[in-house]
């Protein structure tokens, strides 16, 4: 059985061609790009080349660019090294309710430790209103972070107006955006955006994993979050790891030069499931932004039916799918993105969400189409909240 | 696979899936907020359990207990139906992940609600399958004063605890005193706000 694929918000394939980028320094080319002699430089060369060609991905100069080994790491170096840098001005932050952990638990910690925090809502479609966050904002805030995309409901936040918003209001104000679903997928470019501070991850551009990096203004001050040698000029410590960096270098450069062919493809058999799955099966919700949205994002609440039965159920017939009902998660907690727009826990545990890679054809959504009715179907058919509803529409 | 050969067979091939409009007993329990939520049916005849049959919302470890449970009661006398353990379907089915342990005590409780059900209906206590539906909701998952996830010793003051078992964050409901995931805002028990 053919296995379609489409859960690249947990893990994509590398692009062609990066590989064969990675393979030379994991194998000959194996020197510390902080070493003088000849291997090390050569090493090091190939990080100033990923630095760049990811810096002109997002429309930055290479030195605002810091690796990282993954968009979480990125994500606590700016919540929590630009929170600490920026001390001496102020103890306030403000976040959106649809932020990853990433952010979300940095913010908790740093609450621990004397910070305040204040959440901005979102509405239906888990946008988050520009002015609601100018509105939070405080004589004592020092940092803004919104997330660019939401890869549980595929929603585009509005960064550039949100920082406009900020800075309008309090130009001190440091904002920085998690943009790991977003980059490569979509256009971004951190002079339009106005950001101080991105996130991005190497793999959601079909880079490595363990390959990301954060995007840092010239001349805004972080307090290092991994201590150690003078890599990342000093604001990362460790020796870097140049087949991933390598390897995220080639993504961004091949990301840049695709994106507008692989967002018109996507956004086609994205609408081809936002628009057919609820057409074939009653009660099936699409959730977030259809007109905000990332092109390889098909996110949905079904009734009555719980989101791991649906991901085991989906996977036997060889597509693999995610879910953030609460069965799904380890902590065995129901997603607070779908909370935060006001969707109930029932209809939460539903959640399912088709996410497309590059390599995604038209047969691939042929065979969703054909597997998701009879998969709902049956499960339905055992659920008493299904039963319930029959009862209730008969009457 | 996170689960067993045996587990992902009952959610695949689920026995006695369906309802009984004649059933002697009926026993509901868990509500979808907190996941899972499981109807049995059961009919009685000499004592014995004749017919059974079970609707699940839930994860597949929820499907294959429900199924799992009810094929282990049919045929038993209502006693050696009540004496269907927690552990002992999880046994059956080859084990469970730990944090998937709760779902075998809902299956359990939901037998054992439809049976008490039969019980109180025999004894003239019960009004009508609607009603004790309805009272069979109330019924919840694990012992009172356990990790209603793994069914597991809580540990700690009540706004601020822990299962033993399963490390799992807890608080206890100041209005039904049942304990819920912590990083929760609301009681999935109750739906009452959580206070800490």
């Amino acid at each position: 059985m053919k296995r379609v694929y489409l859960d690249h918000i947990a893990a994509a394939p590398l692009a062609p061609g990066v590989l064969e980028k990675m393979r030379p320094f994991l194998e000959a080319g194996f020197g510390n790009p902080q070493s003088l002699h000849s291997d090390g430089q050569a090493a090091a060369e190939a990080v100033e080349e990923s630095r760049e060609r990811v810096a002109a991905l997002i429309g930055a100069a290479p030195p605002e660019i810091i690796f990282t080994a993954s968009g979480t790491e990125a994500n606590n170096l700016a919540v929590k090294g630009l929170a600490q840098a920026q001390r001496a001005k102020g103890n306030h932050l403000v976040v959106s309710a649809v932020e990853h952990a990433s952010v979300l638990n940095p913010v908790k910690t740093l609450e621990k430790s004397g910070f305040q925090a204040t959440i901005v809502p979102v509405d239906r479609q888990g946008r988050v209103d520009p002015a609601a966050v100018a509105g939070a904002l405080r004589e004592d805030t020092i940092l803004v972070s919104v997330m660019t995309a939401n890869s549980e409901v595929g929603t585009i936040e509005p960064i550039a107006e949100i920082v406009r918003a900020v800075k309008a209001k309090s130009p001190g104000v440091l904002v920085h955006t998690d943009a790991v679903a977003a980059a490569g997928n979509i256009p971004l470019d951190v002079e339009a955006l106005g950001v101080d501070a991105l996130s991005l991850s190497g793999n959601a551009f079909y880079g490595p994993r363990g390959s990301a990096a954060l995007f840092l203004r010239k001349g805004t001050k972080l307090v290092p979050q991994i201590e150690g040698g003078v890599q990342e000029g000093g604001r990362r410590g460790g020796t870097e790891d140049v087949p991933a960096i390598a390897g995220m270098g080639e993504a961004a450069r091949l990301a840049a030069a695709a994106m507008p062919e692989r967002t018109a493809c996507m956004t086609a058999l994205r609408d081809r499931l936002l628009d057919g799955l609820p057409r074939r099966v009653e009660r099936v919700h699409p959730t977030g932004s259809r007109e905000h949205r990332l092109p390889y994002h098909a996110s949905f609440c079904v009734e009555f039916v719980e989101g791991e039965s649906l991901l085991l159920s989906l996977d036997f017939k060889g597509i693999a799918a995610s879910s953030f009902s609460a069965c799904t998660s380890k902590s065995l907690k129901v997603s607070h993105v779908l909370l935060a727009m006001g969707l109930d826990h029932a209809l939460a545990q539903g959640s399912l969400i088709f996410s497309l890679v590059e390599t995604t054809s038209e047969t691939d959504i042929d065979a969703v189409m054909d597997a998701f009715p009879p998969v709902v179907q049956r499960l339905r058919d055992m659920s008493p909240l299904y039963t319930e509803f029959l009862k209730e529409t008969r009457r | 696979m996170i689960y067993s050969d045996k587990v992902m067979d009952h959610f695949q091939n689920p026995r006695n899936v369906g309802t009984l409009p004649d059933a002697d007993g009926v026993g509901q329990v868990g509500n979808p907020v907190c996941g899972d939520m499981m109807t049995f049916y059961v009919k009685v005849k000499d004592d014995r359990l004749t017919d059974i049959k079970f609707q699940t919302f839930g994860c597949g470890a929820a499907i294959a207990v429900s199924s799992m449970v009810s094929e282990m009661a049919l045929g038993k006398t209502v006693q050696e139906a009540m004496d269907i353990t927690n552990e002992k379907v999880a046994e059956e089915l080859g084990g469970l992940p730990k944090n998937k342990m709760h779902c075998s005590n809902l299956g359990a409780d939901a037998l054992h609600a439809a049976l008490e059900n039969y019980q109180a209906r025999k004894a003239g206590t019960a009004s009508g399958p609607a009603a004790e539906a309805a009272a069979g909701r109330a019924v919840e998952g694990a012992a009172p004063d356990h990790c209603p996830y793994c069914d597991g010793p809580v540990q700690g003051p009540p706004n601020m605890c822990s299962c033993k078992t399963c490390d799992l964050d807890l608080v206890e409901c100041g209005h039904c005193h049942l304990y819920t995931n912590g990083a929760e805002t609301r009681c999935t028990h109750c739906g009452a706000q959580l206070e800490r």
